[in-house]
């Protein structure tokens, strides 16, 4: 890599530092990244599954740490600090503190034989102080590095200068008590803050005895004890006396939304709460969860769905508007003795554990961070961002992405995270350079016998829990040319990846099977391994016994097993038969389409501008701006209508974007690098395409909607807030009209804070009037719950209706009566309302699938558009080179939707800045001694890939021709070709059938 | 991921009764839709009965009938071909080609004497975990009620008798 190359610091390893790092890298930067702690990973490391998939949470987070281990252009900087800033972007000068490992990580192998040794135990932090390691440590076994520290506190030859048995026992003779804090000076264009977050510390919540009962524990420690890793290797058992409990409480909100804490909402716990209560009655028996909610806050992609499983297939107990006011312990059975008032009704009931789902915090660091960055924080102690310009820090060049900012969960911090990435390249854009290929020569492994090995996954207890893992590694054993088989923990792994390489080598391996979960999400990490092991990558095989198998046989282990044998014979038999594949180079066109011109599709284009990638900016209508022209209302007092026209003012001034007004799409041909997309004005070639179609309002039928000109929407009711004061003193609010109901099962998320923001701008305006606002919950999630009490504080009153009963609104002569239950009271209440304003939610648009087809991309159930995966990947299709932004993918507030373009913008950044891409291993092939030019199979290519052309060798000869550019790999062609002359590379024929007999040959 | 189904179980299903013939099922399942369905079934833990085995194909339309004919040949008892909706194949209209193949395949399988219903072509998207799971307990059922293969029994039968007379 070439030494002016531009360099980010990224400061935090958890998701989010990950992710702007893997972006950066991947767009061409050089990346410090600045980890305190050991070993990266962060709190996403530390749990066992998340919402709203209930994907194991290690299974897909060790990948990305894997990869960013190994990524040439990431120096990955952990037991290190920052001490000094100066400079201004895009010069800044990083002084950073190495501080001693007192392990040299060159020698380390990660054997453990220190740690086996030492003879001191500490409570490990990783597992929440559950479980114990040494003084010589890593912290969990996943770690990145995986080379062991020595905490300094503890040591004994540190403290007390005796022991010394690690170094003694080190048979790479590593260990160096001798090592000293070193200090280094980086020169950086900019600077991306991701610390992450720190939980609200239990105790201060006496009432609930934290620290003092032994059932009661946090929600981290809870997340422990569900881990197969964790302190009861999955099962949840007391801590008191070890035994398991049927009835488990769930208290949220501790140290959130709170006068005496935390006032703003932690906006993660709702849902996780109900995650961990799904999962502990998946993991034991009999256990019957119950969660104390104040308002249930399910506001994401497919949450409210969550909700309504927790609540109605897993029989999770919700008491929805109740805040627990204390617990007692019974000092006999250490049961607990709840209080809370349930209907007007202080009721007592007694659990046997209690789970204190505990709040976000900022970083115990954060005003040190403020100082050394110079960057301001907010009132909550959070670094301090605009609405519309959510990643940015009150300091230019540097940013924020992640929970620093405020409390959010991990899709969000993840395609904030893309989205700093895109921000920080502005500043060193023309300083990109290309990362150096992995250099390992590949072993020639023509003509070889097969030689296999076979790696079969535990996945923590996700496949161990239902499959017996150690009798399909035997059972492999005996599988033709299998000559190494080995069970393991987590296969995906560092320290497996470094394993696997070594058998290889050790035990000259040609091929390599994995049994463990979906190649849709692993394959290209193991691949990546062989390739540093010197395998080809296409001589890897895997076998689906995860998702496919121990997760869907849950109840049957003995059949599981032996189906999971049965996919590992399957996959030996394939892979005796793989050949090495090769890819070949494409061209790429360095530029991207928009579609869509709201403020989503402009901020994408103007973020790929700024790097100095020229934009196609596609708007069907005849102006930019979308929904925000609609918008009125202020947020940090500006009208998002006029943000809006600011961006379009910076859009029409950007040299590199080209803006297509009243044009549509009507066609997408090519592939990643290379797309064609068509549209009413022409064609316009690009290598990357970002959809930001947005959505629409719902327009309401219900509650005398049309009929009444005194019935409006919140859009309608801002722009008569604009003409003048309002001639309405009684004003109810109704919310989730449109929302949460049969037709639309999802929250709109963005309904609650908005009509209140409504609310209070009326209030304000006219203190005498009567503002009530009907609702299923509030759903103010993180520092929006301001709005709430702000609302309340003036006096706008509440009302929560039942889930299936909104209020109804009727005629009485000509004045508008409104009935609602108030689930709170317990009886119907009735008003007069002078106006009734709707809070209608979001739909997608109907067209949504015609430019899904074009993109050959999903849709969602509600029919957004797919992201490839909900957790890790926000912003990506599955199809590579398409990405996705703002309300096309979910409702979302205006700063999320900005903060999701930015990361659409980085993300396509990464394909549009390489030089080159490399084509699919896995596409058509000819055996031009067979084909005989039929053409049957050129009518069937859909992309034109094949071309029948004269046989050079004989002109009376015509033969088939495959454009490697062009062959997606479906095989289409090959199950129509009659005479076998055409083959699909990695799914040959004779691979396929040997797969198939080996599915159907008898085992054992 | 569905989840507005609540008819789907997360309980483990019922074991099967002893002595209960049990199918083996082949199931095809392209890359994009249908396998990633499997995977959110996988994901969503919606259980299922174990008589099948999934082969992963890019597309629908790379299972050529020579495949279904060799796993019905080495004794399958059913096999099932999985591919996205009509217009939303990932290869634009691969699953068109794969819906006019097993139709033409299903009226040859009959005059193998095998049933068409063996053959099954269902269409499962990748947010359709659900109807992943649904498909499979209903063909593992239909097949269940047709009975074994009869391929297979005859060639067993045709070995008992060989076997007799060789004594």
């Amino acid at each position: 890599m070439s030494d002016n190359m531009g360099a980010v610091m990224v400061v935090g390893g958890g998701i989010s530092g990950v992710q702007t790092a893997l972006d950066l890298a991947e767009s061409g930067f050089k990346v410090y990244v600045v980890e305190k702690k050991p070993s990266i990973g962060g709190v996403m490391s530390q749990l066992d599954k998340t919402f709203p998939t209930n994907d194991c949470s290690m299974c897909i987070l060790s990948p990305k740490l894997v990869e960013m281990a190994r990524h040439p252009l990431i120096s990955l900087m952990t037991l290190t600090e920052v001490t000094e800033v100066s400079g201004e972007a895009p010069n800044f000068k990083v002084k950073v503190r190495h501080n001693p490992r007192y392990v040299d990580m060159s020698k380390c192998v990660g054997c453990g034989i220190c740690a086996e040794k030492c003879p001191v135990k500490v409570p490990n932090e990783y597992d929440a102080g559950l479980m114990q390691r040494k003084a010589i440590y890593i912290p969990f076994a996943q770690a990145v590095p995986l080379k062991y520290s020595i905490d300094e506190s503890k040591c004994l030859k540190l403290t007390k200068g005796r022991c010394g048995l690690c170094e003694k026992n080190c048979p790479a003779g590593a260990v160096n008590y001798e090592d000293k804090p070193v200090e280094e000076e980086l020169d950086v264009g900019a600077i991306i803050l991701a610390p992450g977050f720190d939980v609200f510390d239990a105790r201060l919540k006496k009432e609930y005895g934290y620290g003092e009962y032994a059932n009661v524990i946090t929600s981290l420690e809870f997340e422990r004890f569900l881990s197969a890793t964790g302190p009861y290797g999955g099962h949840v058992l007391r801590p008191s006396d070890q035994q398991t409990p049927k009835k488990v409480a769930f208290l949220q909100c501790v140290g959130s939304r709170d006068t005496k804490t935390n006032e703003y909402c932690s906006s993660v716990c709702c849902m996780y709460a109900m995650k961990q209560a799904i999962i502990a009655g998946e993991h034991t028996a009999g256990l019957k969860p119950t969660i104390f909610f104040m308002d249930i806050r399910a506001v994401g992609k497919e949450f409210e769905d969550y909700r309504a499983r927790a609540e109605k297939e897993y029989g999770i107990e919700m008491h929805r508007a109740t805040r627990v006011a204390s617990v007692q312990e019974d000092p006999v059975t250490k049961n607990l003795i709840l209080r809370y008032t349930s209907n007007g009704e202080i009721k007592e009931e007694e659990f046997d554990m209690v789970v204190l789902s505990v709040g976000l915090e900022p970083p115990k660091g954060a005003s040190a961070l403020s100082k050394i960055f110079d960057v301001n924080l907010n009132r909550f102690g959070f670094a301090a961002a605009d609405v519309y310009s959510p990643l940015s820090t009150s300091k230019p060049g540097v940013f924020v992405t992640g929970a620093f900012a405020s409390p959010k969960d991990i899709p969000t911090s993840v395609a904030e995270a893309s989205g700093a990435a895109a921000k920080a390249g502005a500043f060193i854009a023309e300083k990109r350079g290309v990362a150096p290929e992995v250099d390992v020569p590949e072993i020639d492994v023509q003509g070889q016998e097969p030689r296999i090995g076979v790696f079969v996954c535990d996945c923590g207890i996700n496949i161990k829990g239902t499959v017996d893992c150690a009798a399909v590694a035997e059972y492999a054993k005996n599988l033709p040319n299998v000559v190494y088989t080995e069970e393991m923990k987590y296969s995906c792994s560092a320290d497996s990846q470094q394993k696997i390489k070594e058998i290889i080598k050790s035990e000259n391996l040609n091929r390599v099977v994995v049994a463990s979960c979906t190649p849709r999400t692993h394959e290209a990490l193991f691949q990546s391994t062989l390739k540093e092991g010197g395998l080809n990558p296409y001589l890897f095989e895997m076998a689906n016994i995860r998702d496919q198998c121990s997760w869907i046989h849950m109840g049957e282990p003995d059949k599981a097993t032996q189906k999971s044998k049965d996919l590992v014979r399957m996959a030996v038999a394939k892979s005796r038969l793989l050949e090495p594949l090769t890819e070949s180079k494409l061209p790429v066109t360095h530029s991207g389409v928009v579609i869509g011109g709201g403020i989503s599709g402009m901020t994408a284009a103007l973020d790929m501008a700024a790097q100095g990638f020229k934009v196609d900016l596609i708007e069907r209508t005849s102006e930019l701006g979308g929904n925000a022209l609609k918008i009125f209302h202020e947020e940090d007092n500006r009208k998002v209508r006029e943000y809006a026209k600011e961006l379009i003012t910076r859009v029409n001034n950007t040299q590199n974007i080209t803006v297509h007004l009243n044009t549509s799409v009507e066609d997408v041909s090519g592939f990643v690098g290379n797309f064609k997309v068509k549209t009413t004005d022409g064609e316009i070639e690009t290598g990357a395409i970002v959809v930001a179609v947005g959505a629409k309002e719902y327009t309401p039928k219900e509650h005398l909607y049309g009929q009444d000109s005194r019935v409006v929407t919140q859009f309608e009711l801002e722009n008569k807030m604009q003409q003048g004061p309002l001639d309405a003193k009684t004003i109810a609010m109704i919310q989730c009209v449109g929302s949460r109901n049969s037709e639309a099962p999802y929250c709109s998320r963005v309904c609650c804070s908005n009509a209140i923001k409504n609310a209070i701008a009326i209030k304000k305006a006219n203190p005498a009037s009567d503002i009530y606002v009907f609702h299923k919950d509030i759903r103010t999630y993180g520092f929006r719950e301001d709005l709430y009490k702000e609302a309340g504080h003036l006096g706008v009153k509440f009302v929560r209706v039942p889930e299936d009963q909104p209020p109804v609104v009727s005629k009485e002569g000509d004045a508008l009566k409104l009935v609602a239950n108030d689930t709170i009271l317990g009886e119907d209440i009735l008003i007069r309302p002078d106006m009734v304003v709707l809070s209608t939610g979001i739909r997608p648009h109907e067209d949504n699938e015609e430019l899904a087809k074009m993109l050959k991309v999903p849709l969602s159930k509600d029919k957004y558009f797919l992201e490839a995966h909900m957790k890790l990947r926000p912003v990506d299709f599955a199809t590579n080179g398409v990405y996705l932004a703002g309300l096309a993918h979910w409702p979302k507030f205006t700063d999320e939707a900005i903060a999701q373009a930015s990361g659409a913008a980085a993300r396509a950044i990464t394909v549009i800045s390489k030089p080159e891409l490399k084509s699919e291993g896995v596409i058509a092939a000819v055996n031009e001694d067979i084909c005989d030019g039929c053409a049957i199979c050129e009518p069937v290519c859909e992309y034109k890939a094949i071309t029948i052309v004269e046989d050079p060798k004989n002109p009376e000869k015509k033969k088939a021709v495959v454009n490697e550019g062009l062959c997606k790999g479906c095989g289409g062609c090959v199950a129509a070709c009659p005479s076998g002359a055409m083959e699909q590379r990695g799914f040959k024929n004779e691979q396929i059938i040997a797969a198939i007999d080996a599915a159907l040959e008898e085992s054992e | 991921m569905n989840m507005s189904s609540t008819q789907h179980e997360t309980q483990a299903a019922p074991a099967a009764t002893e002595g209960q013939f049990e199918p083996k099922i082949i199931a095809f399942c392209c890359n994009w839709c249908s396998y990633a369905g499997a995977d959110l079934a996988g994901v969503s833990r919606l259980q299922m009965p174990t008589n099948f085995l999934v082969l992963r194909a890019m597309c629908s339309a790379r299972v050529d009938p020579e495949h279904v004919l060799r796993a019905f040949a080495k004794g399958a008892d059913g096999v099932m071909v999985l591919g996205c909706h009509p217009a939303d194949c990932h290869y634009i209209g691969g699953n068109y080609r794969t819906r006019r193949r097993i139709a033409l395949l299903k009226m040859l399988l009959e005059q193998y004497g095998l049933d068409p219903e063996r053959l099954k072509l269902e269409w499962v998207s990748a947010s359709e975990g659900v109807k992943f799971q649904s498909t499979v307990k209903e063909f593992v059922e239909t097949i269940r009620e047709l009975g074994p293969n009869p391929i297979v029994e005859a060639e067993k039968e045709q070995k008992a008798e060989r076997a007799k007379y060789a004594h």
